[in-house]
């Protein structure tokens, strides 16, 4: 009983601190980042252009290129994805062999490091499809990048619904369809939301594949076939050029806003699935 | 008008290589409350299940034999989904969708495509009315479903059914999950449904199927052991295993 009990709480002890230890790592990254940026951020530095002459240094051409990339991206990728996915949990035989082979694909697809998307989305993209180094090209190859965290993420959601709720509405006459709309969709919305916040930090956060594919013009793309250079990309070109403490602290500065957006993409996506979860009530 | 709601003639039911149900001859009358009982594993809930064909969603189910509904073979000549909207049927556990109270009880009508919120709302209501649930819940229609208790759920889940008007409501052991005040509701809610329905009834209370039911069919190992009257199947068994799961020999 008693060397129970303190295997029991050296256990404890040992959960407890790695919990404590992951939190910690985590605290210690931003503050660090924060801490030295912070002081950079103001108004101009958000709202300004970015000039190679170093008269302007804003990031106002980055922030706008970022989201442009995020919403590119999503907007091709979720909705392939999330029907993929409705398709091999609700409609495919479990077992089949198109199920076995969407499976292998996206796997494989998953376990491809970036930059060789990177290299595809070049040759593919920008210079077989003649898109040129766009949003466009850079918004596609990300989408390719990410769908297999959507598939599978999805996948995952919609088979954690109760089957209950299948038999329920099947019992009631209700259609595939209906029911996919009505009830699993929604019971399984937090965790598809959960996959797209998971894609956007992953979109957010991609370097290599983005300056292959969209180049990295630091200005405001004026439509989807105009290059663009995100705010990692432009973080990356900061830290290629870091001569004096004036360009640590604009990379450190561009670090603390690519965190608080990546932060504020979370908050607002949690607060639309919230509103989702809460609309079929 | 045919006297019997459902003629089954040799039932055979295989899953995989197992075989649920053996060679079952059976009818079940209309407006009369049908109660199938028998130990775990006897076949009665799957039984239950091939009459509105819920067992069509699981995987390697083999069906030979004939089910008529009113004399059409439900496996051959009726739309699967009209087949389930004229047989309501009600789980073990009370499954109400995390949704509304009233968006519950319209779920069915909604899936057929009827939008017109003032039919809706009256089949809404006369639905929670049949199914004693409406004096409980007429003040706060639109909280969720899940707010409710578990007796309350069931009763939603019986309403979520009679708003689709069905002939038949099936029930898979329905008060299993419940208190005994909560099932005494129940019950008494089906002596009003007889009136309106027929009702079959998978039971694993004998005294449940005594109190509700005017025919009582007995399940062993996937046979049909015996049938009958309530009354006759308990004070007079023709067969002995009969006898002997009434009277708690095994079971």
């Amino acid at each position: 009983m008693f060397t129970n009990d303190i295997k029991d709480r050296v256990l404890t002890g040992m959960i407890w601190s790695s919990a404590v230890l992951t939190m910690a790592f985590l605290a210690w990254i931003l503050f660090y980042i924060v801490s030295n940026g912070l002081a950079y951020v103001d108004w101009s530095f958000i709202t300004d252009n970015y000039t190679r002459t170093g008269d302007e240094e804003g990031i106002w051409p980055m922030i706008v290129a970022t989201l442009y990339m995020v919403l590119l991206s999503i907007a091709i990728a979720a909705p392939v994805g999330i029907m993929t996915a409705i398709y091999m949990t609700e409609y495919a035989r479990p077992g089949s062999k198109i199920v076995k082979l969407v499976r292998f694909c996206t796997e494989a697809l998953a376990g491809i490091p970036s930059i060789v998307y990177g290299l595809f989305g070049m040759t593919f993209f920008v210079v077989a499809l003649g898109l040129g180094f766009s949003v466009l090209s850079g918004g596609l190859t990300l989408a390719i990048l990410i769908l297999p965290v959507i598939i599978r993420t999805t996948e995952e959601a919609i088979i954690a619904v109760p089957i209950s709720y299948r038999e329920a509405s099947f019992g009631l006459g209700a259609s595939r369809l209906y029911t996919i709309r009505r009830v699993i969709l929604p019971a399984a919305m937090p965790g598809i939301v959960t996959s797209l916040i998971l894609s956007i930090g992953r979109i957010v956060g991609e370097s290599a594949p983005v300056f292959l594919t969209a180049g990295m013009v630091a200005r405001i793309p004026e439509s989807v076939f105009d290059s663009g250079r995100t705010l990692t990309v432009h973080l990356y070109m900061l830290t290629t050029e870091l001569y004096t403490q004036h360009d640590w602290n604009m990379a450190f500065a561009t670090a603390t806003v690519l965190v608080l957006v990546v932060l504020g993409i979370n908050l607002t996506t949690k607060f639309i699935s919230n509103k989702f979860s809460k609309a079929t009530y | 008008m045919i006297m019997n709601t459902f003629e089954i003639n040799d039932l055979d039911l295989y899953y995989g290589d197992t075989q649920a149900l053996k060679s079952i001859e059976l009818v079940i009358p209309r407006n009369q409350v049908t109660a199938f009982i028998g130990p775990s594993g006897c076949g009665k809930s799957t039984l239950l299940r091939t009459l509105n064909r819920m067992n069509d969603l699981i995987a390697g189910v083999k069906i030979s034999g004939e089910v008529k509904m009113d004399g059409a073979d439900i496996y051959a000549d009726v739309d699967v989904r009209k087949l389930r909207m004229r047989c309501g049927m009600v789980f073990q556990k009370a499954n109400p969708f995390p949704m509304s109270i009233y968006e519950n009880v319209a779920y069915g009508q909604k899936a057929q495509g009827l939008k017109d919120k003032f039919q809706l709302d009256s089949i809404v209501e006369e639905a929670l009315r049949k199914a004693a649930l409406w004096e409980e819940v007429k003040d706060r229609l639109h909280s969720h479903a899940f707010g409710l208790s578990g007796g309350q759920q069931q009763r939603l889940c019986i309403a979520r059914t009679i708003a689709m008007r069905p002939d038949v409501i099936l029930m898979d052991e329905p008060t299993s999950a419940l208190d005994p005040i909560a099932t005494a509701r129940i019950e008494e809610l089906m002596e009003d449904l007889r009136r309106d329905f027929t009702v079959v009834i998978v039971t694993h209370s004998m005294a449940q199927a005594r109190r509700i039911a005017d025919k009582t069919a007995f399940f062993l190992m996937g046979e049909l052991v015996e049938h009958g009257d309530t009354e006759q199947i308990f004070n007079a068994p023709q067969d002995k295993r009969t006898h002997g799961y009434i009277t708690g020999d095994f079971g």
